[in-house]
């Protein structure tokens, strides 16, 4: 159980928090990159060993989706959280 | 043979005698002995078979490292597979042994020690494999697995789980943890100790040590009394700190907390630092039939004779590697016990070890090689290290020592790494992974004074203080040369004595190329099971190292687990069983609805909803269908209070639902609906509703029941994290509005019957129009939308006033002979009009123009969620399965589900039936499919291939009833 800092309440247990996984790049404007790259930012998602930056959504305390780094391999949350975003 | 307790000693109470059955027979021992000890009192030597030869077993540990004697309990309170030597006696106590019937002393299963020679290692593996195994299975799951499953729950009492923060929390309160714990706590810190022994002072307990010149027990309750008397200190016994977490979160199990009707308490703690005073685990030695009961660690002799006043044996020899034996051969002569000698196989043995001995022969650089017996222990075989002159010596208990290693468990579990030190010939802490420090012997300090003084060093660092100095204590040296297995063994020498794993079986998973450690682990089964191995593991990588010819360094250990001793389930739940893990969620009419006979189930997320109102002498199909003619021909009215609800406030709504819907929302006037399409980036369908705006900057929409929750995440999460800048806001309102949907031709009449101030007209209120107003005298949101194909009036509540205009809509329906609806009709009377059940039709590879609904596809928006990927997908040339109705023919059901092949024949489906229901107004039974290139199919004729049958069917289009729609709009 990872005790994730939010932004407004402080650290929390990971109970109070649903995933929301890790963080894509920007979505790009369908309309103006190419099929393959489109289908690379709907199917590709970053998976390392180590440092990955992931979204959580404090969903039973406040409700702020926040964006944290953590290692992969220990769990350790290396950065953030910035808050939405 | 009889018992053997002592007349004075020890800390069991002999004025409360203890009544208790074993395997049947009733025997008597004292409050605060163990099963293990008051079974040792009564002379019952041979307790256990064991798990795959069924040979004899005796006690061998005093506590959590018990590898042989495990018992089921019996009674209310059943459980399985508890080592005999962790359960505290108590009145009419029931136990058996585990893996024999009918009884240890005669047992059936033995009849595997005569044929063990073709069984070893792997046997199961390499035999018991497909395509066989259902044969295999039943017969295996029998003789496998110990102990049964309780089959009742406790029969009195509850668990619990409770939540935790301190500063630091010490895992054991031997010396070590005790002086962590003192000095953390007089320095004001939030401690928390937890031990897993009823009493505090792990080895102290066993053993004859003092502290600054007075019995090492007497600092033990002064140092307990006081950590009674802070109220920054919270003090667990018979409570083990069993996992150990990221983020230093840890579970406690405290079995027997101080109120009675609470069986077990899980704590879930996070601490600021963790002291590990786990203490030591003494290891077997591995010889020849050193299984046979009578065969005991020396920690345990010792801790017998100490602790619970029983005599193990009247003759003992003492073999051991190391000096630690020393003192327990000691305590054993004092007590009384004849101690013929000690096998030691080092050389020389230092002089501070005899000193302790005076007057018991020494065998240095000697072995056991072998022991005698039948159901117990007759002697032992002595031989020179390397081979010699083998000597016999008469003895009824063998107190085996193959040293001392530090009880990792829990440091590894934080990922701390070890290293293995040659001096202790164990693998001890190295580097810690979070805030964790081990003490005392769990870090391999094994000498009291070193227990005391880390403990109290790693309380001060705690706190950031400099560390007292800890009282005065001596006790021997330690010293130990290691002897993973005795060469020179006749009989089966036991690496793992749980699970029957021999050092021949380790032999054999090591040629047939299982040569790393966790594979012999999983091969041979050596240190699974409910001990773990926590005596013999490390002899089993020695065994390994030793054919390797590598040091054990770098053969390693195999990973440590939660639990580190076996929890219940019981505990890990906690309340949270039954109806409390998932609680449902209810209208405010489940009460009416129950008082008027609705068979009551789940509908998604939760939610009971009525499924159909039986009445007497009535089928299911009879219920469903009285329902379904009451929309179709009169009036009904079911609660549609579940279907999830949001408003969205603010500058940027239209721009964010033209976003999240398919179809353009953002022109919809003030005062109007739209049905709406939702999906995902990546063109899945996510959800349908409708979309009403009640001002230019405020709108409601609705979601399907099931999917609520996720919707609410969606958008939340699109909102803050990609469009943090535009002006929305989102509320649930789900359970702020509830309401009542009247549907059928009569709708209106009610509605009029009712009373509303709402013009309600078809012209001022047409489909997919809404107003505000009073229905009844409450005030409502009336909206014209329908799900059933019927003119329906949705009048929406406050959830205070929905049970009272029920109540209001029934009263004034009746002269036109209303009905309530469940979930069941309303199934069927949506698939008569081919509208979508996301589950049903909806899955994650069809999309809008499968299903007909392409038109919600705006080719106007340049973007939206799911536009680009449907076009995308759509772009290939393969057959879509497309949604299509059907009819089938003959007149006949055909099961959800069922697979459309080619004319019936076995070969690849082309699609499958998503529902068939019995349609009263058509009389007949109707169908939605999704079938490969349907569109163009229409009035073809396709199969159901079912098990034992094909049902022909004729495809029409998705729409059985009314396909204009004049009803909804009338």
């Amino acid at each position: 159980m990872m005790n994730i800092p939010c932004p407004y309440c402080g650290p929390r247990n990971e109970g109070e928090f649903a995933f929301g996984g890790p963080v894509k790049p920007d979505r790009p404007d369908p309309n103006a990159v190419s099929e393959e790259d489109w289908v690379t930012y709907l199917t590709q998602v970053p998976n390392p060993l180590g440092p990955v930056q992931e979204r959580w959504w404090h969903v039973k305390g406040c409700g702020t989706w926040l964006t944290i780094w953590r290692d992969t391999r220990t769990h350790d949350i290396v950065d953030g959280p910035s808050d939405a975003g | 043979m009889p018992g053997d307790r002592m007349t004075s000693g020890g800390r069991i109470d002999r004025s409360q005698p203890v009544n208790f059955t074993f395997n049947g027979r009733s025997y008597q021992g004292f409050a605060g002995d163990t099963l293990a000890s008051a079974l040792l009192a009564n002379g019952v030597r041979l307790t256990a078979r064991s798990f795959k030869y069924h040979r004899p077993r005796g006690i061998i540990g005093s506590g959590v490292e018990e590898p042989a004697t495990l018992v089921e309990l019996m009674g209310e309170n059943a459980s399985g597979n508890r080592p005999a030597t962790t359960v505290p006696l108590a009145e009419g106590l029931q136990a058996r042994s585990v893996n024999c019937w009918p009884s240890p002393a005669f047992d059936l299963g033995a009849i595997n020690q005569v044929i063990g020679r073709f069984i070893p290692a792997g046997f199961y593996y390499k035999t018991f494999k497909w395509p066989g195994w259902h044969l295999y299975e039943p017969s295996i799951r029998k003789a496998a697995g110990l102990a049964a499953a309780p089959s009742k729950p406790p029969a009195t009492g509850h668990f619990e789980n409770r939540f935790a923060h301190c500063d630091v929390l010490i895992a054991g309160a031997g010396p070590a943890g005790l002086m962590a714990a003192l000095v953390a706590g007089r320095a004001g810190l939030r401690v928390m100790i937890a031990d897993e022994g009823v009493e505090a002072g792990g080895s102290l307990l066993n053993r004859t040590l003092t502290i600054a010149g007075n019995p090492a027990m007497d600092w033990v309750d002064r140092v307990t009394a006081e950590l009674a008397t802070m109220d920054n200190v919270t003090h667990l016994q018979n409570a083990t700190v069993w996992a150990y977490r990221e983020h230093n979160y840890l579970m406690v199990n405290e079995r027997a907390p101080e109120y009675p009707d609470i069986l077990e308490r899980n704590w879930r703690v996070r601490a600021g630092h963790v002291i590990c005073a786990t203490g030591a685990i003494e290891r077997a030695l591995v010889f020849g039939n050193n299984d046979r009961p009578g065969v005991m660690l020396a920690s345990a002799a010792q801790a017998y004779i100490n602790r619970y006043g029983v005599r193990p044996g009247r003759r003992a020899v003492v073999f051991t590697n190391n000096n630690s034996a020393y003192s327990v051969a000691a305590d054993l002569a004092q007590t009384g016990i004849e101690v013929a000698a000690i096998i030691d196989s080092r050389d020389t043995v230092p002089d501070a070890a005899r000193a302790m001995v005076s007057g018991i022969e020494i065998l240095p650089g000697h072995v056991v090689t072998t022991t005698q017996g039948g159901r117990h222990i007759r002697s032992v075989e002595v031989a020179p290290n390397g081979g010699g002159a083998i000597r016999r010596i008469a003895c009824d208990l063998l107190a085996m020592s193959g040293g001392w290693n530090p009880a990792v468990h829990l440091w590894s579990q934080s990922r701390g790494t070890l290293r293995y030190d040659n001096a202790l010939t164990s693998f001890v802490p190295d580097h810690a992974a979070q805030a964790a420090i081990s003490v005392g012997a769990a870090n391999g300090e094994l000498t009291l004074a070193q227990a005391l003084q880390s403990g109290a060093d790693a309380g001060a660092a705690a706190a950031d203080q400099t560390a007292p100095v800890a009282p005065e204590a001596t006790d021997l040296a330690y010293a130990i040369e290691p002897l993973w297995r005795v060469e020179q063994t006749k009989g089966k020498a036991f690496l793992d004595i749980q699970n029957d794993v021999t050092v021949d079986d380790v032999h054999l998973a090591l040629r047939e190329g299982y040569d790393n450690v966790e594979h012999v682990k999983r091969y041979t089964t050596g240190g699974m099971g409910i001990d773990q191995g926590k005596t013999g593991n490390i002899n089993i990588i020695g065994t390994v190292a030793m054919q390797q010819g590598a040091p054990l360094e770098e053969i390693g250990t195999t990973t440590f687990r939660s639990p580190y001793t076996p929890v219940s389930f019981g505990s890990v739940v906690g309340s949270r069983e039954d109806s409390v893990a998932l609680p449902y969620r209810h209208t405010p009419i489940t009460g009416w609805n129950k008082a008027n006979g609705a068979f009551m189930y789940e509908s998604g997320a939760r939610w009971r909803r009525p499924g159909y109102f039986p009445r007497e002498g009535e089928s299911f199909q009879d219920t469903v269908n009285r329902e379904c003619r009451a929309v179709r021909n009169g009036v009904g009215v079911y609660d549609g209070s579940p279907l999830g609800t949001f408003e969205l406030k603010g500058r940027d709504v239209g721009r964010f639902l033209d976003h999240i819907y398919t179809n353009i929302m953002s022109t919809l006037k003030p005062g109007h609906a739209r049905y709406g399409l939702m999906l995902s980036d990546d063109g899945l369908i996510l959800d349908d509703g409708v979309a009403l705006r009640l001002s230019e900057h405020r709108w409601i929409i609705s979601t399907s029941t099931g999917h609520a929750d996720a919707i609410n995440s969606h958008m939340e999460e699109l909102l803050q994290t990609r469009f943090p800048d535009w002006n929305v806001f989102v509320t649930t309102v789900t359970s702020q509005w509830n309401n009542a949907t009247i549907c059928g031709p009569k709708a209106r009449e009610v509605m009029a019957a009712l009373g509303t101030d709402i013009d309600i007209s078809p012209k001022a209120l047409p489909f997919m129009g809404f107003a505000d107003g009073t229905v009844a005298g409450v005030p409502a949101r009336v909206v014209r939308v329908s799900f059933t194909g019927e003119l329906s009036f949705e009048v929406n509540v406050a959830p205070r006033h929905l049970a009272a205009l029920w109540d209001r809509i029934l009263a004034a329906g009746a002269p036109f002979g209303i009905e309530p609806i469940g979930s069941e009709a309303n199934h069927v009377l949506r698939v008569e009009k081919g509208f979508l059940s996301l589950g049903h039709e909806v899955d994650g590879t069809v999309d809008p123009f499968d299903l007909g609904l392409g038109w919600a596809m705006s080719k106007k928006k340049p973007d939206y969620l799911g536009k680009h990927a449907v076009a995308l997908r759509r772009s290939g040339t393969e057959n879509r399965r497309e949604l299509v109705g059907l009819v089938p023919e003959p007149d006949t059901m055909i099961p959800e589900g069922a697979p459309l092949t080619p004319d019936g024949a076995r070969k690849p489906t082309e699609g499958l039936v998503t529902a068939c229901v019995f349609s009263t107004v058509l009389d007949r039974w109707v169908g939605l499919a999704l079938l490969e290139n349907g569109h163009a199919r229409h009035d073809e004729t396709v199969h159901a291939r079912l098990k034992d049958r094909t049902i022909p069917a004729r495809v029409t289009a998705p729409i059985h009833y009314d396909p204009e729609g004049e009803r909804l709009r009338s």
